[in-house]
């Protein structure tokens, strides 16, 4: 018998109020053993509060090659930023 | 787009610094070079283990074996980081533990020489791993953003390796003339190997000037092992002892520390599989692989198993 672990990605909460960020991968045969490896391979000096993996090849990634096709609807919206309205100086707090 | 153009893009986002992802085009060329590179150094953290290995049961109190074990608890670290590294580039795990054990694949040759003292440990910690640190702290810009990244997380710990070797030195050099003695013996054993590791004369390495293009490498050989030899020359002082090297001399003109030949027929010796403890650091790799084969397979059954029971409970 022959079989390689499935490859898993790892996410870390670095603390509390934070985002889980992806920060690598590792092998491991169950999700069990991916977050026990998960905690030895990426937290050996308490960089994280909460792990969370995910079978690699549950993860679907858009393509880099139509990057300019998916991210075109928002390029040309300069009026979603809080820069495009003219107001005056003496308005404060806004 | 065809490959001229798209090669060329490749070029420009190199020349902007912008990273390279795993799925964005790249020469196969710049593949290989990756994937070589990248294994060779993940292979090294991993055969790096066993030199070290060999001083943890026999370490001379529980401060110096804590310190130790962590030590190599980290390289076992920085080798999943790099085999996962890797993998981005489309080579899966085992072929490239394959390619370590079948002899395809090199690692780094400063671990085939044997840890004879206890000084050596300090030694490695000191020359190797700051050697080591020299060459991986321009690698946290290689162009590629999983090496990039791998390469941040690996300095970030990497420096208290050092600073824990440089620790084990420092008591000995203040310590019996028997530990002193001990301290300048590993030096002179660990000096030579340490430079080697730089890797051969700028004008004797055909892959510099591609990987400095594709900004793989951002100093040449050369120039890193100058400035190492610059650090530790100063550093040495501290501890009282010589380098061993009749030709060490700061150059004022230059600016640098002048040094002697060093003996490329011992590396490429070594790096050809005759080095003191070629032989023995694979047979300890490999053995360690088949010994653990029945726990791999044992764990996938396991998965497997409770896989299929998840699946016939939700079922019923």
């Amino acid at each position: 018998m022959k079989k390689d672990w499935p490859l898993w990605e790892v996410f870390i909460r670095s603390k509390k109020g934070l985002h889980h960020r992806h920060v690598g991968s590792l092998h491991a045969a169950d999700e069990k053993m991916a977050i026990e490896n998960a905690r030895d391979v990426y937290t050996r000096r308490n960089e994280g509060v909460s792990i969370w993996v995910v079978e690699s090849k549950h993860i679907t990634a858009s393509n880099p090659e139509e990057m300019d096709s998916l991210f075109e609807p928002a390029t040309d919206k300069v009026y979603r930023h809080p820069t495009f309205y003219n107001l005056p100086d003496e308005l404060k707090h806004m | 787009m065809d490959t001229v153009h798209l090669e060329k893009d490749f070029q420009e986002k190199i020349d902007q610094e912008i990273k390279i992802e795993p799925k964005d085009f790249m020469p196969d060329a710049y593949r290989k070079t990756l994937v070589r590179q990248i294994s060779q150094h993940a292979h090294s953290e991993i055969v790096g283990m066993l030199p070290e290995s060999n001083w943890i049961g026999r370490a001379p109190s529980l401060r110096r074996k804590l310190g130790l074990l962590a030590k190599v608890q980290d390289e076992a670290g920085h080798g999943l980081y790099l085999y996962s590294a890797c993998e981005t580039l489309g080579v899966d795990r085992e072929s490239l533990i394959e390619q370590l054990h079948e002899g395809k694949a090199k690692y780094s040759s400063i671990f085939n020489y044997p840890t004879l003292t206890w000084a050596d440990i300090g030694a490695i910690g000191w020359l190797v791993d700051g050697a080591a640190i020299m060459n991986q702290v321009p690698l946290c810009r290689c162009s590629y953003g999983p090496y990039s990244r791998a390469m941040i997380r690996i300095c970030k710990e990497e420096s208290f390796h050092q600073r824990q070797g440089f620790e084990i030195l420092l008591t000995l050099s203040r310590g019996s003339e028997e530990q002193k003695e001990m301290l300048q013996d590993s030096v002179n054993r660990w000096w030579w190997p340490s430079l080697m590791m730089f890797g051969p004369h700028d004008k004797d390495s055909p892959h510099t000037a591609k990987s400095m293009k594709w900004k793989i490498k951002r100093f040449s050989n050369d120039e890193l092992r100058q400035k190492f030899v610059d650090v530790i020359a100063e550093q040495i002082k501290i501890l009282g002892i010589t380098l061993p090297d009749p030709d060490l001399s700061w150059n004022e003109e230059r600016g640098h520390y002048d040094f002697g030949p060093i003996n490329w027929d011992e590396f490429w010796d070594v790096v050809g599989g005759n080095g003191p403890c070629n032989k023995q650091r694979m047979h300890d790799r490999v053995t360690a692989h088949e010994r653990g084969a029945w726990v791999r397979d044992a764990a996938i059954a396991h998965a497997e198993k409770r896989a299929t029971r998840k699946a016939i409970s939700k079922a019923s």
